[in-house]
This record gives structure tokens, C-alpha cells and sequence, in this order.
């Protein structure tokens, strides 16, 4: 697979593997196979949340065609889903409903948080009504800033996801959340409390932002 | 069309005993507003609705204002004369007050029919704790309905007569008002990189400067050598 030149091979180099398959002869293993197949068809779920959601809905139609990446399967579902675009404004009344969306999703399964207000709630940071990224509730793994990002902006962060993914390995203690029984993989939906979500934030998933200071200055 | 002191007087001869009056706008828009009384609220509103020389059919928009409890230091001279028989002095008395809070409801009515308007129509609520009723004017303008609920969503003005007083954008268990300018939003500051204003303030409480920051550094340094 020539899509993955690092991957380790063991006793035969790059170089040797491209002439093989020169010749003829394809040379992989299974977590090669495994890794790109699942990279380029990385199936999003079917849903929008605000102007963000625009210029997803761009990046899929013929001007863009995300399906030259294998993602042009937005599924109605999220049982036949791998992707969660966040994309755009999560408000506290709409958070538990993403989070839900993202426990009905089968692993693997991977989130996009796109846009300011799905990173950390952008202009809206400060209001009493929105959360502060949807990362306080989801393992995100990509994040595209911009307001919105363009069209071009989604199209690259899914590719680096694409990189992420064919950087999985199926064994061992680098290999993702769904392959390792040790991890929890359940996100607990947060509730309605009297002035705020409850809790305001999944601790094992979330911690504040510790700030460093420039001791110079 | 007329202007709100003729919309007034008419009322007033419609309505006798109604408590209407003119609330002046200072600003160069000069929209000046009725405020009506709490009984005949929503006849009123039905006669405005009718009225062929109004024909208010279209209520626009409907928003709510919070006006907290003010102390207003009223200043008064007075002359004194003098005993000793020199020129009068001029002493001031400060009186202070305490202007209680109230919330509004505010109304902003159009003609589709005559091409006019606005009228503003405003209504006050007795205090802002316990006696937060107005009238609703849904019965009269059905496009009250969703604005209504979103005035006593952000608000707490409770709308008498409403069909369907729920919170709006807001969930049920929320038990705050959050555009009461008394309103504290939950603590969940996190750092940014160029805050100003309030979030400054926020981020000092957050993120503390650390006390005697750079002396410590080079003894933590110091400390594995010995």
C-alpha cells in the first residue's frame, strides 16, 4: 500500500515492496488492509447544527464531492455511522442529544468538531446558553477552526482523520479506544439541572485548560 | 396617524377610568409608547386591534425589559437668610429614594392594513420578585404567543391568560431568568488568550498571577542537584 509508506514491514524496506509490487506482487499485512480500508470509508452522520453545516453540506455537493475521499455517504442513522461532524453552535439544550447521537453510534467512531463554536463556543463563549465545546462531552479528533471553515478546511480535516486512522494499530497499547477492553468507551448524557448541565463537564474527557505562564514576561 | 397623546385621549374616552398614560422616548427616534394598567389591558388591546382608524393588526415584535430597584439622589436648593443680615445662603438638601424595580413587557403594533405604525404599547409588572403578572395579549394577537413565552422564559413575567405558558428556549428544570440583569451565569470560565472587559475579571479570579513566580523557579531547579 504504497497510501501508508511508514508502516512497519519487518525485513523487507519500502523500496523493495514498491518493486514487488512493480512486478506484480502485493505485499501487506492485515492491519495495513484493515487501517485503509476503514480510512476511506469513513461514513458521516447525516447531521447539521448551524452555518457550519452549510458548508459541510458544500463540501458534499459536486463543486467539492468530499466523495472523492470516500465520505460521501451521509447516513441517515447514527447505528450506520463512523463520523460526527459537529458542525456549528452546541447549546446546552442541544447537548445531551449530541452526546446521545454519539453513544448510538457503533465504535469505531470518530468526531469532527467544526468551526469555533463546536471547538470551545466560539462567539458565543460567554453566553449563559451555550456550551463551551462539545469537547467537554466527546473525545474529539479532529478540530477545524473558522467561522465557518471553508468547504476546503472540512475536506483537509478529514483527511488528516484519514491519516490518524491508517496510524492505528490493531494490537497493543497504541491501538484506538475500540480495540482495547481496558478503556472505557461509554459518555455518560448529561442532565438538565436547575442553572446548568449536570455535570458541566465529563472529567474523564475534559479538563479545564491550565494556563502557562511566560515566566520572563 | 395619530400620535400616541390622541391614541391616549381617545382611549380615555372609550375607556373611563382606564390607567393609560404617555412614557416620553428622549431619543432623537422619539417612539413615544402608552403604558397601559393592568384591567382593561387586553380590551384596550382589542379596541386598538378594531378600531377603523388604527386597525393595529399585526402585533410585530414583543420583548422584555428589567429594570432593577434604583436609588435616585434628588438634589433641592433652598435660600436661607443669612441672621447676621450678609447675602441669603444657598443650601442644598440631598433627598435619596429608592425607586423599585419592575419588569416590563413591551409591544410593538403595526397596520397591514393602513400602512402604519408602530404603537408601543407597555405593560409593568408590581415589583420583580412576587408580583410578576401582566395580562397576556395573546387572545388578541395569536403572534404573541411563542414571543410571550420567551418574555417569560428570559424574564419571569408571568402572562395571565397565555393558552401555553412554558419556557421557550430554555429546559424545563431551568430555574433562573437569565436576561435579569441580576442574572450570575454558572462559573465555567476557562482560559482565553486576550480577554477584556469582564471576561478580564473572570480570567483574574480563574488564573491568579502566581505568587513570587520567578524565585521559586530557579530553587525547584537548584533542588535535584542537592
Amino acid at each position: 500500500m504504497s497510501d501508508n509508506p511508514s508502516a512497519p514491514t519487518p525485513g523487507i524496506t519500502q523500496q523493495e515492496r514498491d518493486e514487488l509490487r512493480r512486478q506484480g506482487i502485493l505485499l501487506t499485512s492485515i492491519q495495513e488492509l484493515y487501517t485503509w480500508g476503514s480510512s476511506h470509508s469513513v461514513w458521516p452522520l447525516n447531521f447539521g447544527l448551524a452555518c457550519c453545516a452549510i458548508e459541510m453540506i458544500a463540501a458534499s455537493m459536486a463543486k467539492f464531492d468530499i466523495a472523492r475521499f470516500g465520505s460521501e455517504v451521509f447516513r441517515p442513522s447514527p447505528r450506520q455511522a463512523d463520523l460526527l461532524i459537529v458542525s456549528g453552535t452546541v447549546t446546552k439544550k442541544m447537548a445531551p442529544q449530541v452526546v446521545r447521537l454519539w453513544d448510538q453510534m457503533p465504535e469505531p467512531k470518530y468526531c469532527i468538531a467544526m468551526g469555533a463554536c463546536a471547538i470551545s463556543g466560539g462567539p458565543f463563549k460567554q453566553g449563559y446558553n451555550v456550551l463551551k465545546g462539545i469537547d467537554r462531552y466527546i473525545p474529539v479528533d479532529i478540530y477545524i477552526p473558522g467561522c465557518p471553515p471553508r468547504p476546503e478546511a472540512l475536506l483537509h480535516g478529514l483527511v488528516q482523520l484519514q491519516e490518524k486512522i491508517r496510524g492505528f494499530k490493531l494490537t497493543g497499547p497504541d491501538a484506538p479506544r475500540h480495540l482495547r477492553a481496558d478503556l472505557p468507551c461509554d459518555y455518560p448524557v448529561p442532565e438538565f439541572g436547575a442553572h446548568d448541565l449536570e455535570p458541566p463537564a465529563n472529567p474523564d474527557v475534559w479538563k479545564a485548560p491550565v494556563l502557562v505562564r511566560n515566566e520572563k514576561a | 396617524m395619530e400620535t400616541p397623546e390622541q391614541i391616549r385621549d381617545r382611549l380615555l374616552a372609550r375607556f373611563p377610568g382606564a390607567e393609560i398614560s404617555v412614557v416620553a422616548n428622549p431619543a432623537p427616534a422619539a417612539q413615544h409608547s402608552l403604558l397601559l394598567g393592568h384591567a382593561p389591558a387586553v380590551e384596550i388591546a382589542r379596541f386598538l386591534r378594531d378600531d377603523p382608524t388604527l386597525k393595529l393588526d399585526q402585533c410585530s415584535n414583543v420583548t422584555g425589559i428589567d429594570w432593577p430597584e434604583k436609588e435616585i439622589v434628588e438634589t433641592t436648593k433652598s435660600t436661607v437668610p443669612d441672621p447676621a443680615g450678609g447675602p441669603p445662603k444657598v443650601v442644598e438638601t440631598k433627598i435619596k429614594r429608592i425607586q423599585p424595580g419592575y419588569l416590563e413587557v413591551v409591544y410593538h403594533l403595526y397596520s397591514i392594513a393602513l400602512g402604519h405604525g408602530p404603537v408601543i404599547l407597555r405593560l409593568r409588572t408590581g415589583n420583580r420578585t412576587d408580583a410578576v403578572t401582566v395580562p397576556s395579549l395573546t387572545p388578541v394577537w395569536r403572534a404573541c404567543e411563542f414571543q410571550e413565552r420567551e418574555v417569560f422564559d428570559l424574564f419571569g413575567v408571568v402572562l395571565t391568560g397565555h393558552p401555553d405558558l412554558r419556557r421557550i428556549l430554555m429546559w424545563d428544570a431551568f430555574k433562573d431568568f437569565p436576561m435579569r440583569r441580576d442574572y450570575v451565569a454558572p462559573d465555567d470560565y476557562e482560559w482565553e488568550p486576550t480577554p477584556h472587559g469582564d471576561v478580564l475579571e473572570k480570567a483574574k479570579r480563574h488564573y491568579p498571577v502566581p505568587p513570587a513566580a520567578a524565585p521559586v523557579a530557579p530553587a525547584a531547579q537548584e533542588a535535584p542537584k542537592a
